[in-house]
């Protein structure tokens, strides 16, 4: 039998600040919250070419596995929670633009 | 220190007019990032995990006020205010935005600095020993050799698609503070019958094959320098792997086709290009010679100094760890350790990097080194002035007296910032100095190395820690291997591996019981931690560390 598919979410970085962002059902966001969940995997994989096709705004466009069970997809991997949250020894990154909001 | 020529100078600001442009090009869309990443790497500008990362060379560790006060700028204008000093001499920024990075090699530009070779299959900035110029134990000053290194190998037409990244480290002391043993190449300085030549070694390298260099010639005349490494790196360009990256490394080369093929090839080539070099290299040397020249030293009786050190026991320990013997009996050699506990080590402020700057030109006669231990050095610097030094360090929070000690540890980015990281290492140092800082035990430790690296890479020199730590990705959890023994001296070994890793939460309790079981297992207060695990072996330590397994088996 295949491996079933597990939902995820189109990242990458974002060209001009390198910003970690995730691909929301109209475009992009820089808030893993707000990302679009893919549990069809011939759709993800459109999903994915789309992205890779944005070549003047995006870098590095891949798809990372998200825990879906809750109201909004969670990382599953420690690598992807340090994407979505900026690095642990400054308050730097998203942490930054988070206090500021 | 080396002055850019006309040439220079005119290089590099082509080199960043290209760059520009390039990034000019990315950002409309016209180049993919497949075609600009190549461009973007030769010019030192990473993808990390949350943003760009800018490297810029420091050449062989050396730099004067004015950079220092343009480093400091940069990370103000363009960054968040802070830079991280690294183990390749090179200071890192991890926040730069695409658009602003051509105007920072302009910035740099204007102090003579760039970040050319800083990336990619080229020979890379080239490093020597932070006490270069200053150190008692010295032969003599290994720069003007290193910068005609940096001269042959920037942009030199052969060697920029070698089989891999390619790095050259020069002492000119025996006692080797820039790890030669762990470098594609390492040059080390002798004396054979009163004639200056060098001690060759190659292959050494760390990354996830370590291995110690080996000798390939015991004794080199110096004026044969140039075209014996030009004969090393061809030899290496053509023999070297290029069907598989981990094997592609020169380490690697010598290895599978031996010591002895390898240097009849070398030979065979030498024979061939050494007519080539005909004294203009000897020439440019001499010049590069007089820009090295010793500083004129103060002649003055050593009297604060020692009053200082009388009254203020604060200011005992700080000299007691922080300064090493100078070649002029008045002066000190200062490093700045920035290695707070609890700190990021190797990350300076801009303010701190300014003060720094300050107190080299105000003190230091105008230099600053970068070491590959990630702290900062005042290589000249006179006696009767460290109790104004060590108070104005102090009170910028650079006045830990740790350096050597097991705080003072090496840390790459690890997973807080690399994107090839399997764990992190930052939060591990942090951790452990902070730990031995509330023990108040590091004093009595004594020397102890403890280097740690997010993957196996060894970005963080893991290898050749007394205690190396190596971060792994074990089912999606972090986890610590530990290593023992390494050394990155003359005597450099690579470290053993004690045993199955541990999680975050337990790797900092197992230092803790390793350096406990040192205390008691060593001979006298004066044996070292290494000392101590060359004579008594592994076993007890690692019965420190598991004492788990040590119950089971009784
Ligand atoms: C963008 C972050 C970095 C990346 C992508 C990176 C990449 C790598 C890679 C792939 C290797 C292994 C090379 C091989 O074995 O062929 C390596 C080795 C090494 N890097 Fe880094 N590195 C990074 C940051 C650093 C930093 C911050 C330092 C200094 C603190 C550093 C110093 C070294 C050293 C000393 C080695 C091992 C020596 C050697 O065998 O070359 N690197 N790095
Ligand atoms: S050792 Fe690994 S994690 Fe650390 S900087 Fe090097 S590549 Fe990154």
């Amino acid at each position: 039998m295949p491996r079933a598919f597990t939902p995820k979410v189109v990242t990458a970085n974002a060209l001009l600040e390198g910003d970690v962002i995730y691909q929301t059902a109209t475009g992009w966001s820089r808030d893993l919250a707000e990302a679009e969940v893919l549990t069809d995997e011939a759709d993800a994989d459109l999903r994915l070419i789309d992205a890779a096709q944005q070549v003047d705004s995006v870098v590095g466009a891949y798809l990372a596995d998200v825990d879906a069970s809750a109201d909004t997809p969670k990382p599953t991997h420690f690598r992807e929670d340090f994407r979505a949250k900026g690095p642990s020894n400054y308050a730097h990154g998203k942490q930054e633009a988070a206090s500021h909001v | 220190m080396y002055n850019y020529t006309d040439f220079d100078t005119a290089f590099i600001k082509e080199r960043n007019a290209q760059f520009r442009a390039q990034v000019e090009r990315r950002i409309d869309g016209s180049l993919t990032e497949d075609e600009f990443k190549p461009l973007r790497l030769m010019n030192g500008l990473y993808l990390q995990l949350h943003a760009y990362m800018l490297r810029v060379a420091i050449p062989y560790g050396t730099l004067n006020s004015r950079q220092m006060h343009v480093l400091a700028d940069i990370a103000d204008k363009w960054d968040k205010g802070y830079g991280h000093f690294t183990t390749r001499q090179n200071i890192q920024y991890n926040w730069p935005q695409l658009r602003d990075v051509p105007d920072m090699l302009d910035a740099l530009g204007e102090v003579q600095m760039h970040a050319i070779q800083t990336s990619g299959n080229t020979i890379r900035n080239v490093t020597a020993d932070h006490f270069a110029g200053a150190a008692a134990d010295e032969i003599a000053d290994p720069r003007p050799v290193a910068e005609l290194i940096r001269q042959w190998s920037t942009d030199h037409p052969e060697f920029q698609f070698l089989p891999r990244k390619f790095k050259v480290a020069v002492t000119g002391s025996p006692n080797d503070r820039a790890v030669t043993k762990a470098h594609d190449i390492g040059l080390r300085m002798v004396e054979r019958d009163g004639v200056a030549g060098f001690e060759v070694i190659v292959g050494g390298g760390l990354g996830r094959t370590p291995m110690i260099g080996k000798v390939l010639k015991d004794f080199l005349p110096r004026e044969d320098l140039l075209p014996y490494l030009e004969a090393i790196v061809s030899v290496y360009n053509l023999l070297g792997r290029r069907d598989n990256k981990y094997k592609a490394r020169i380490k690697i080369t010598l290895h599978e086709n031996g010591l002895e093929d390898f240097s009849a090839r070398v030979e065979e080539r030498y024979a061939l290009i050494r007519p080539q070099f005909t004294g203009v290299d000897q020439q440019m040397l001499a010049a590069i010679e007089a820009d090295f020249a010793l500083p004129t030293f103060r002649q003055e009786k050593v009297r604060e100094y020692h009053e200082a050190r009388d009254h203020y026991p604060a200011f005992r320990s700080w000299a007691d760890t922080n300064l090493a013997e100078h070649r002029e009996p008045g002066y000190a050699i200062v490093t700045i350790s920035l290695k707070a506990h609890g700190a990021t080590p190797g990350d300076a402020t801009s303010a701190q990097m300014r003060l720094m700057a300050d107190l080299a030109k105000r003190y230091g006669h105008d230099e600053l080194r970068i070491s590959h231990e990630q702290n900062v050095i005042l290589p000249h610097v006179h006696k009767n002035d460290l109790p104004s030094v060590y108070s104005a360090l102090r009170a910028a929070g650079l006045g830990t007296a740790n350096v050597g000690l097991i705080s003072d540890i090496i840390a790459c980015p690890g997973m807080d910032y690399c994107a090839l990281a399997t764990a992190r290492s930052i939060p591990i140092a942090q951790e452990i100095a902070t730990r031995f800082d509330e023990l108040k035990l590091e004093h009595d430790v004594g020397p102890l190395k403890i280097k740690i690296s997010g993957c196996i890479n060894a970005c963080g020199h893991h290898h050749v820690g007394h205690i190396g730590i190596l971060g792994l990705d074990r089912a999606g959890v972090e986890n610590y291997q530990i290593t023992l023994g390494g050394d990155g001296t003359e005597d450099a070994s690579i470290g053993e591996r004690a045993g199955p890793g541990f999680s975050a939460e337990e790797i900092i309790p197992a230092i803790e019981r390793l350096v406990l079981a040192y205390l008691e297992l060593r001979d006298e207060p004066a044996e070292t931690f290494l000392q101590t695990y060359r004579r008594l072996g592994l076993a007890p330590f690692k019965a420190a560390l598991y004492p788990e397994a040590q119950a089971n088996a009784a």
